[in-house]
């Protein structure tokens, strides 16, 4: 009950806006191909269905595989990097600029080095996700409190057990923001770097060359479908974190 | 004569720092024996928590030595001979009550069996037992002082040592805990040193109180505390705990060194 509370303003907010577009759009006579009104999309995303689902695949297939190299070398790669806070200290400031690199301009160059289908985007996702998880999880890893740490000496711990039992764990909410921050760049990775060449059978191959034909109202479904994998990627990233940190959760809601 | 459990000799601390030398503690020489209970009290600053962080092995006298039970103090941590309670709780906030409780079994590496029915026992002991599922954060800061306590006695240690263990606490819940905890040493047989801002508390539990003067600290004076045993809230309306409780102020007043006036507040409320 309280949960169907909760989210009810945010779904009201939702049906309003669909509204207000299909009012707009037929208030100011608006040209389809410039933007087609709500129902023009849905009725359009029931004919090329099938097309839709098969590109969806393709593409989000390259987001989740990218998503589990990239994250999981980021958090492993933070992991061998806390063993030594020296090390950590050098390579840290390059991995914190990389976030200000536009990685994604180097998606035709990908296409050179990996071949125009599912390797080159891959690469791509790989990229943007790892230098994120690397850096929130190194500095989990890396930020325990002194007390914590005292309690761990007081009883003789090995540092073995200072790390899965005391680091670790108290590193998971940072690495959490970054993976779920990630699930979103991995849609985003692998829909733009398809704009830079690859199979007619992926999304975003599917919404440039629809686009650029003018048949707006396939392309804006194809968005549809990439803001609808984007969605389930984030909520499923979401509810992985609350099944991994209980205690971080009930504590918010409680 | 028995070995003494803890004992010092011509103990002193010094810190460095860019602003230069602060000389903490300087020429203490204690011998504490098996099942005392020893306060150190004394003004901010005098070195009190420096003094039990030397017991522990968390810092390093700048000169004299401890022996803990005949060992070093190294040796005696690395032997896990003693047990902890911090100033602060310092729970794992991803661990249960009983978890958090579980953790020094398991950093000893003792036996299955052991693990599984030792923490319930302790967190029986000190009232808790229905909260073994929670999670730290439900719990009064009290209750997470007292799952702090549990935790300390899980490997059944020689000495705890407790750093103001009740110092962030009410009056009230004090005064609960302090029972609670000489019922805990009654029933282990532990040898506590136990650092406090209050004189109350410090007569309350202790055999013996070491008063500090400020810094550098030195030992001023030790009172040796009469009060019969077992202790209970009889005991705090007895004159003879106010006799000691006048004499500890006294001691901690009549020092000339003396200029830092905020010691006496929490001490003060009796």
């Amino acid at each position: 009950m309280s949960r169907v509370r909760e989210y009810a303003p945010a779904a009201l907010v939702l049906v309003l806006g669909l509204v207000l577009w299909e009012a707009v759009v037929v208030a100011f006579s608006i040209e389809f191909y410039l933007l087609p009104a709500p129902h023009v999309i849905v009725a359009s995303l029931q004919e090329t269905y099938p097309v839709l689902v098969e590109a969806g695949l393709y593409t989000f297939t390259e987001a989740i595989l990218g998503y589990a190299l990239g994250c999981g070398g980021g958090i492993l790669a933070a992991m061998v990097a806390s063993q030594s806070p020296a090390f950590a200290g050098l390579v840290l400031p390059y991995a914190v600029a990389s976030a200000s690199v536009p990685i994604i301009a180097l998606a035709p160059l990908a296409i050179v080095w990996f071949g125009v289908e599912q390797g080159s985007k891959i690469a791509i996702v790989v990229l943007m996700t790892f230098f994120p998880t690397f850096v929130s999880t190194l500095r989990g890893l890396l930020s325990v409190a002194p007390q914590s740490l005292e309690l761990m000496r007081s009883y003789a711990a090995s540092e073995q057990q200072i790390f899965w039992k005391l680091r670790l764990p108290s590193s998971l909410p940072m690495t959490f923001t970054a993976l779920r921050a990630c699930a979103t760049l991995a849609m985003i990775g692998a829909v733009v770097s398809e704009f830079f060449g690859g199979p007619v059978k992926s999304l975003g191959v599917y919404i440039k060359s629809t686009a650029s034909l003018f048949q707006t109202r396939q392309a804006w479904s194809a968005i549809l479908v990439a803001c609808a994998l984007g969605l389930l990627f984030y909520f499923a990233v979401a509810l992985v974190e609350r099944l991994v940190m209980p205690w971080h959760f009930e504590r918010r809601e409680g | 004569m028995p070995t003494p459990i803890i004992e010092f000799a011509g103990v002193g601390k010094t810190f460095e720092s860019r602003a230069g030398a602060t000389e903490a503690l300087k020429g203490i020489s204690l011998a504490v024996d098996a099942g005392e209970f020893v306060s150190i009290i004394g003004p901010s600053g005098c070195g009190k928590s420096s003094l039990l962080r030397i017991v522990g092995d968390l810092v390093e006298p700048s000169a004299g030595t401890v022996r803990v039970n005949g060992k070093s103090a190294r040796q005696a941590r690395l032997d896990r001979d003693y047990g902890i309670v911090f100033q602060t709780p310092v729970l794992y906030e991803w661990r249960t009550v009983l978890e958090n409780v579980q953790l020094p079994l398991e950093l000893a590496g003792r036996p299955r069996a052991e693990r599984r029915e030792r923490p319930p026992a302790l967190l029986r002991l000190v009232g808790l037992e229905e909260f073994a599922g929670h999670y730290p954060w439900q719990l009064s800061g009290g209750m997470q002082q007292r799952v702090s306590i549990a935790r300390a006695l899980a490997l059944n240690p020689s000495i705890l040592l407790m750093d103001e263990p009740f110092g962030a606490l009410d009056e009230m819940s004090r005064e609960r805990l302090n029972q609670e905890l000489l019922q805990v040493c009654a029933e282990t047989a532990a040898t506590a040193l136990f650092v406090t801002h209050s004189i109350a508390e410090a007569v309350f539990l202790s055999t013996r109180i070491v008063v500090l003067s400020p810094r550098p600290g030195h030992i001023d004076r030790i009172v040796t505390v009469d009060l019969p045993h077992p202790r209970s809230d009889k005991t705090r309306a007895l004159p003879r705990f106010f006799e000691l409780v006048t004499e500890v102020r006294q001691s901690l007043r009549e020092d000339p060194g003396r200029a830092d006036g905020r010691a006496h507040h929490p001490g003060g409320t009796l």
